[in-house]
């Protein structure tokens, strides 16, 4: 039987030819990948340009002297201004005790989320985003208008008699508290919610139908199934409180004074730009280490897991 | 998936998960009733009913001028940091860039550092060199440092589940890579263009730290103007300005909502 | 109705390769294709057969080499430059343009006045058998509709040369059977020379005028499907294409033997290099009756291991004496269900001289 079988001479291409084609192609190649950076750049230009580089400034800014010299005179400021340290005491202790709010308010609601079959999971889930949908200046001043002397939460505590005269609720740590907190759960809620979504629920029957009671086997089984989202969230939250700005501007009264608004003020307060640049790159380190530390942990965490 | 824990034993927990939304939702409403309030006083609830305070809103250069400042920022913002993020977006999706993932990283990192820094950051640039601050142009892009995350984030979402055959089809039929682009895949990509230009707008809208840092006297924003007005001299109209505020950010989500809904009903 | 305009222009590959660092996913490929021929590309998965598509196509840029049709280079041409009409695995049909705005893109981008692209719109669409659709949404069509529209897109605007990528694979059986017959009937209208890839056999040896078989990014072999059913060169030919069974020869001074037997053959073969393997194709070996001796023919003796019915044939495991597996398949017929042995039988079996072929053992 004959074979339709095409004998083909070997290629025609001699090896220069095919060495110039090569180099052709790959110029082609490194044309085409220049074009696809030059479409990013307008982009990388905007933050490049107005964040990163800025930031490398605040670094070396932070160095410079009120009379030019270089030196740590700025970061030592923090120790001998009285002033530098209620701040920090004040930012640390608030970032705390809100996180801690947060967590504890937080974790059920997440948790409900996670268990509730839908549409109430997606309904939920829509509640809890509402908020990002309003500006934190409105709900700082909602607050504000509740909070205040004659404010619906003190006439409510004074007609149901648990005090006799309306507290000072706002314009201190409370009220400042009481708004940042209102800001942050959800920040929590999110990535708490997407770990526990993970967890598979059979783990708990299975925990159950080992003899566990249901607090058991929360404590045991599912609370350290969380703990990745947990960690993620709690150090979240912790960060964006050391940040902060408005609320405690707003609701601090002028008493409270978080490490934001010292960055502001100092501008103003110093001739040079030195102190400001000093605390920026302070609480940047501090942003830089709360994520570095929370991405180990999620990471240890999440290997532990997985055996 | 049915859990073996009742309904009745979870009571406590659906209680207080109940209280938290309330008071996550609850409190920012208390502005709407405020801002028709007769007194001067912000007490709920007020004693009489007037709208005195939308009147002083609409009668007042401070407040509609940087009304119409925050406006023309939002929108300068929303159509950069689309545009440039949607380039951007595009070509890291598209193509294999050796810093591909450190270009992406560094586009969404303002979302990791506190505003405050980026602020000050901004600042300092603007105050180096002249003829950006206190301008439009200037706030168009500081904000866009902030907005860009969101759209390089929505847009890279909408991208990675879009089948580029159908640009690699358009591209064999004689569309060349822009062509292609702009026919078949950015029409295709509707919700996630909308959804960063609405994003990147309301950013620049709500924005505050910016704008506190880089503008002043008549070239500031809503933002700014209220939030000099909440803490030096509190006054109703902030009550009208909030509402009004409420008003223009539910709006558009919610419109873009019904719009989804629409059309998903339409195509399937 | 008039068709779209084409002509047969053949194409060149030539020392084309794509290296992904170390990997080398299209190893030094030269072929030449025909003006007018259907061309399979048949592999494995990851056998580089579609690389190589994409390489034509101008999808992906090749590490080297050159690819020309009707003399002209093309590698250094971006995509939407070669005028190659190109159907996708998924169709890629764009949702958001109705059927008719589908076809007509292509001559758009082409500046085609507005009614000559009504009239070859309505053209290909009669040719496809979809006459009238050309207001449908896509979401309107089923598969095998979605199909045809695809490839009327493709080929509306006259392209150089048709490409097709794995086409059939979404559709289910019945239609891809259907479809086969479709496609390969409109390239005979057309003309038009034409590559398709896949890795279903069947489906390339119904369509095409030849196929070439890939392994490991080396083109393995490259004939008719006759010639490679019939004749395939490697192991892996002729187990990729149709059923067989194999026996290790030994090279003796007076030709090929299986053990101690000589293997009679039609035509001695040539190229006895290496190690090489007597090729059994399931329907070629027949049972033996009668005389059993002599060197008319082939005669294996083996014990029956097991019968399956597969409805249209029988298929039968029998244990060669030499210690070989062997599989024959009988056509259900009932005349020769006398034939049909049982478990556990001892037959003799029969290649003709005509059917005996030897294949290399490794690629």
């Amino acid at each position: 039987m004959a074979q339709a079988v095409l004998n083909l001479p070997p290629s025609s291409l001699n090896p220069d030819q095919l060495k110039e084609n090569h180099q052709a192609l790959q110029k082609e190649q490194r044309s085409e990948a220049r074009t696809m950076f030059r479409l990013t750049l307008p982009a990388l230009l905007i933050v490049g340009l107005l964040m990163v580089a800025p930031i490398g400034w605040l670094l070396s800014m932070s160095f410079v002297g009120q009379d030019g010299s270089i030196g740590l005179e700025n970061y030592i400021l923090f120790f001998s201004e009285a002033v530098y340290r209620e701040m920090f005491v004040n930012t640390f202790v608030i970032a705390f005790v809100v996180t801690a709010i947060c967590l504890i308010l937080g974790y059920p609601v997440a948790y409900l989320m996670a268990i509730l079959p839908s549409p109430w999971s997606g309904f939920l889930m829509l509640l809890v985003l509402m908020p990002f949908w309003t500006s934190n200046l409105v709900r700082t001043f909602s607050w504000l208008i509740i909070l205040q002397r004659n404010g619906l939460v003190n006439q409510l505590l004074v007609w149901i008699g648990a005090i006799e005269r309306p507290i000072a609720l706002v314009h201190n740590m409370t009220g400042t508290i009481i708004g940042m907190v209102h800001i942050m759960v959800p920040f929590l809620i999110l990535p708490l919610y997407a770990s526990m979504k993970a967890i598979d629920l059979n783990l708990m029957r299975a925990a159950a139908n080992l003899g566990s009671t249901p607090a058991h086997a929360f404590r045991r089984v599912y609370l350290p199934l969380t703990m990745p989202g947990l960690v993620a969230g709690t150090i979240m939250v912790f960060v964006m409180c050391l940040g902060f700005y408005i609320t405690p501007a707003l609701l601090g009264g002028g008493r409270i004074k978080m490490i934001a608004q010292r960055i502001e003020e100092s501008l103003a307060l110093y001739p040079t730009w030195g102190p400001a640049a000093a605390l920026a790159v302070l609480l940047l380190a501090m942003t830089a280490i709360c994520l570095g530390v929370s991405l180990l942990l999620v990471r240890r965490l999440t290997a532990e897991m997985r055996g | 998936m049915e859990s073996h824990v009742s309904h009745r034993e979870r009571l406590w927990l659906y209680i207080f998960v109940g209280l938290v939304i309330f008071y996550l939702i609850a409190p920012t409403f208390i502005v709407v009733p405020v801002s028709f309030s007769s007194t001067t006083s912000l007490s709920f609830p007020p004693p009489g009913w007037s709208t005195r305070w939308y009147e002083s809103f609409f009668g007042q250069e401070k407040w509609i001028g940087s009304t119409w400042v925050s406006l023309r920022v939002a929108f300068g913002t929303m159509v950069l940091a689309t545009v440039t993020g949607i380039a951007a977006s595009y070509a890291l999706h598209v193509s294999k860039l050796r810093m591909g993932n450190l270009i992406r990283s560094t586009l969404i990192s303002p979302l990791a550092v506190p505003s405050i820094l980026i602020a000050i950051g901004i600042f300092f640039v603007y105050a180096r060199i002249g003829g950006m601050l206190n301008t439009i142009h200037g706030m168009i892009l500081g904000h866009s440092v902030v907005a860009m995350p969101f759209v390089i984030l929505t847009m890279s979402a909408g991208l990675q589940s879009y089948d580029m055959t159908q640009e690699m089809v358009a591209r064999s039929l004689g569309a060349n890579r822009f062509k292609a682009f702009m026919t078949v895949t950015l029409p295709q990509l509707k919700f996630s263009v909308a959804t960063s230009m609405l994003l990147s707008f309301l950013v620049s809208f709500d924005e505050l730290i910016i704008s506190l840092m880089i503008s002043s006297g008549p070239v500031s924003t809503l933002s700014r103007v209220t939030f000099a007005t909440l803490r030096d001299d509190v006054d109703p109209t902030l009550a009208a300005v909030s509402t009004l505020m409420l008003i223009v950010t539910c709006i558009p989500p919610l419109a873009l909502h019904i719009v989804t809904n629409r059309a998903k009903k339409k195509g399937a | 109705m008039t068709l779209p305009s084409t002509t047969a222009l053949p194409v060149q590959v030539q020392s084309l390769s794509k290296h992904f660092g170390e990997v080398r996913a299209v190893d030094d490929i030269s072929f030449d294709i025909r003006p007018g021929e259907f061309l399979t590309l048949l592999g494995p998965s990851g056998s580089g057969k579609t690389t190589l598509l994409m390489m034509i196509a101008g999808f992906s840029r090749p590490t080297n080499g050159s690819i020309r049709i009707a003399g002209q280079e093309i590698v250094h041409l971006p995509p939407h430059k070669r005028n190659i009409g190109m159907v996708f695995q998924n169709y890629a049909l764009f949702p958001h343009m109705t059927v008719g705005e589908n076809i007509a893109y292509p001559l758009r981008l082409r500046k085609v006045g507005k009614a000559e692209i009504e009239d070859r719109v309505r053209n290909v669409l009669d040719l496809v058998q979809l006459g009238g659709y050309a207001d449908r949404r896509i979401s309107q069509l089923s598969g095998g509709q979605r199909q045809r529209i695809a490839l009327a897109r493709a080929i509306v605007f006259e392209p150089r040369i048709l490409l097709m990528d794995e086409p059939l694979s979404a559709l289910d059986k019945q239609l891809r059977e259907t479809m086969q017959i479709e496609i390969r009937r409109l390239h005979d209208r057309l003309g038009m020379t034409t590559i398709s890839v896949t890795h279903d056999q069947r489906e390339a040896l119904t369509m095409s005028d030849r196929i070439a078989v890939f392994s490991k990014g080396r083109l393995a072999q490259i004939a008719s499907p006759t010639g490679l059913y019939e004749q395939p060169e490697s192991r892996f030919i002729a187990e990729f294409i149709g059923e067989s069974s194999f026996l290790p020869l030994r090279a003796t001074p007076n030709g090929l033997a299986y053990g101690d037997q000589l293997i009679q053959f039609d035509e001695a073969p040539q190229h006895t290099s290496g190690n090489m393997l007597l090729m059994l194709r399931p329907e070629r070996l027949r049972l033996a009756t009668g005389d059993t001796s002599g060197e008319g023919a082939n005669y294996f003796r083996g014990r029956v291991q097991t019968v399956v019915f597969q409805g249209e044939s029988l298929l039968f495991e029998v244990m060669l004496d030499g210690g070989h597996k062997v599989f024959v398949r009988v056509a259900n017929r009932s005349d020769s269900a006398r034939l049909v042995p049982e478990e556990g039988q001892r037959v003799t079996l029969c290649l003709d001289r005509a059917d005996a072929r030897i294949v290399r053992a490794e690629d």
